[in-house]
């Protein structure tokens, strides 16, 4: 079974921002994830770069600042 | 087992308290996954298990002009699965100077083991990198100078206040020079200023002691400059990386941790079929293997050309096979297309017995511990059941294509080394030492356990025919440890030797690792009841180890025997005697007078005063004719 994109992010979310997967949903954001400073935003983009082998554009980096938006951000560079 | 299940099982471990499985576990997550978020995770189990595995700890400064911090997680996680448990401080952007320079920075604060100095050529430089065609010969001339000599102060003022290792990364030549293809025409272009920094660089580090450079320009032309740049994050967030590179870094990093914190493999045990030749030898016969300069044979021998490099270097090499012996030595002895012979592997095993047996019995035989040795076999199977008998000896993951081999080995860091020289070779062991402390007691170890572990044997004796010029050249090269620098030629202390009154002595020293030759110098002068010191010197590369106290305790004791009352000695400071500032006060001398051009200093000999030689020193003393 091929996993969602919005879960291989939730894995990497986890890892990164050091929260159980089960809390994270598609609205968690930097609002909501008291871990989520801008210095783990950096980390993430990069682990979520390693993972997805993209490179992100800086005004996709700002925007990519909840779960959703990631996903989105990454199901429309796949397409 | 999906990375997910691994980690699962991880979690598992911890929560039942199986430290030393789960830590198993992490190193072979980290194996098959070293990305960020990979590192974010083994650091963060590895934490729940500090106290409960064995992990050294260690401190490691980072001074930088760029965004270094996604690199942490990731050198931490290296670190961690290695055995170090490390602690970062990372400067305020641009402080590096500040801090180097000191005193009581916040790297100082810190108490850093070592030291990794990581700036960018684009601001250490920046007209050199930004304005570079509207510069002058003389000018670009200037900023080498300039940009060289300012490293050299920062290293210079830290070293007199730090014991710690330093790892300066060179500056990186520009991808793209602002004359484009003219600058490879002129022998003083952009990159060409770039070089010769660089190599000042290295000729200055040469000099110091504890003092290593990271080839950083090599790092990123050997990933490739396009590659390991990602414009958009330089310019969103001061980090000179793609997220691709950021391992690389890391991997180059831990090429010095692993040496510094002792945790290196000595030996390396290799397997031979489909590991050092091509084929089974007990099937296809001595004809039949791959092994020579043509492929695919050609993969092989490069793989025998990185372990004879590696041999060179002091790592010894053995043998770890299951094989008919007779078939395997004939192979080894005889094969045209061998570059390593019996005589390259310090032990041999084959037979049929099991590999984690073998290795035991190869680390009896070199007299080292398993945790010393490294393992390579094409064989996974081989490879798992080492790991799982002996998780202490350093397994190399091969990749299936042996043209990647030769790669894998130089990959791995427990192989490097800082120098060979006997001055690093005793900082590893001192490593080594505080590891082994660790796991007894945790006592940390006291600079006394140091010079005591050095066994140091000193002979002081009067200069002879055989040591002149050595004496000579000391008292015309040493800067750093050298009260007086007066400068003597070979004539002038053969004259000095003879002269009535005059004692002209060499020390010489030995330690474990070897004889050190002569490396010290003390010249004294009888004055009535009072003996005047002339020259005291030590070489640089025994700075530190108390040498000079057995030394002077050497001269108090002649001046005594010779019915002398007093001691004098003068202290010219130059710009780079600071080793030597508190030499006199340090040693119970009392300050007779003082004026800029320097400082005359007096020890009582009468009731019993003189300079004791350190107990962890073996004093011989020499006596030559006296005139």
């Amino acid at each position: 079974m091929t996993q969602t994109t919005f879960e291989r992010v939730r894995a990497i979310a986890a890892d990164v921002l050091q929260v159980p997967a089960a809390r994270i949903t598609p609205r968690s954001s930097m609002d909501s994830i008291e871990t989520w400073d801008s210095l783990q935003h950096l980390n993430l983009i990069l682990a979520l770069e390693q993972e997805f082998d993209v490179q992100f554009e800086p005004e996709e980096m700002e925007r990519m600042n909840s779960i959703e938006h990631i996903t989105a951000t990454l199901e429309s560079r796949q397409r | 087992m999906e990375t997910s299940e691994l980690r699962q099982k991880i979690d598992e471990l911890i929560a039942a308290g199986e430290c030393d499985a789960a830590a198993r576990r992490l190193c072979e997550l980290w194996r098959r996954d070293s990305g960020t978020a990979a590192a974010s995770y083994v650091v963060a189990r590895y934490e729940k298990l500090r106290g409960r595995v064995p992990l050294l700890p260690y401190r490691l400064a980072v001074l930088r002009s760029f965004t270094v911090e996604p690199l942490m997680p990731l050198l931490r996680a290296a670190c961690f699965v290695a055995g170090v448990d490390l602690s970062v401080h990372v400067g305020e952007f641009n402080a590096y100077a500040q801090e180097l320079l000191g005193p009581n920075s916040p790297l100082d604060e810190f108490e850093a083991d070592a030291a990794v100095l990581a700036v960018q050529t684009r601001d250490v430089a920046p007209d050199l990198w930004r304005d570079f065609a509207d510069l002058k010969a003389d000018e670009r001339e200037a900023i080498a100078v300039r940009v060289a000599g300012g490293f050299r102060d920062w290293v210079r003022a830290f070293r007199e206040r730090s014991r710690a290792h330093l790892i300066i990364h060179t500056l990186e030549e520009p991808t793209a020079p602002s004359q484009s293809i003219l600058d490879a025409q002129d022998a003083g272009g952009q990159a060409a200023v770039v070089r010769r920094i660089n190599d000042e660089l290295r000729r200055f580090a040469a000099e110091q002691s504890g003092v290593y450079v990271l080839d950083y320009d090599a790092l990123v032309a050997r990933h490739g400059r396009a590659l390991w740049h990602d414009e958009r994050k330089w310019l969103a967030a001061r980090l000179p990386f793609a997220a691709s590179s950021l391992s690389h870094a890391v991997a180059e990093w831990m090429r010095f941790i692993h040496p510094l914190t002792g945790k290196i493999a000595k030996a390396l045990a290799v397997d031979l079929d489909n590991t050092l030749w091509g084929g089974v030898v007990g099937e296809d016969g001595l004809a039949g293997l791959r092994l020579g300069a043509e492929y695919p044979g050609a993969a092989y021998l490069e793989l025998q050309r990185t372990l004879l490099d590696l041999q060179r270097r002091g790592i010894l090499l053995c043998v770890c096979s299951k094989n008919n012996p007779e078939d395997a030595l004939e192979a080894l002895a005889k094969h045209p297309g061998m570059l390593l012979r019996p005589r390259h592997f310090a032990a041999v095993r084959v037979n049929w017995k099991d590999k984690a047996d073998n290795l035991r019995e190869i680390a009896r035989e070199l007299n080292i511990g398993t945790d010393a040795l490294a393992f390579l076999d094409d064989n996974p199977f081989e490879r798992e059941h080492v790991r799982a008998e002996l998780p202490e000896v350093t397994v190399i993951e091969l990749p299936d294509d042996p043209l990647r081999f030769a790669q894998a080995v130089r990959d791995c860091p427990v192989f490097e080394r800082l120098s060979l020289s006997t001055e690093d070779r005793e900082r590893g062991s001192y490593y080594v030492a505080e590891r082994e402390r660790a796991n007894l007691g945790r006592r940390r170890p006291t600079r006394e356990d140091f010079y005591r572990n050095l066994r140091q044997e000193a002979e002081v004796a009067p200069v002879t025919p055989l040591t002149l010029r050595r004496v000579a050249q000391l008292t015309q090269k040493t800067n750093q440890f050298n009260l007086t620098t007066r400068r003597y030629t070979e004539q002038q202390i053969e004259e000095m030797s003879e002269r009535a009154g005059w004692h002209v002595l060499a020390l010489g020293l030995r330690d474990r690792f070897g004889d050190n030759g002569l490396v010290g110098v003390a010249i004294v002068r009888e004055c009535a009841d009072a003996w005047e010191i002339d020259t005291f010197l030590l070489s640089c590369r025994v700075i530190g180890r108390t040498v000079e106290t057995a030394l002077l305790s050497d001269l108090t004791e002649r001046a005594r025997a010779r019915g002398a009352k007093n001691i004098q000695g003068r202290f010219f400071p130059t710009k780079k005697n600071a080793p030597a500032v508190n030499f006199y006060p340090a040693h119970g001398f009392s300050l007779v007078e003082e004026n800029e051009g320097g400082s005359l200093w007096a020890l009582d000999l009468s009731g019993g005063g003189g300079v004791e030689c350190p107990a962890w020193i073996r004093l011989t003393v020499v006596n030559g004719e006296q005139h």
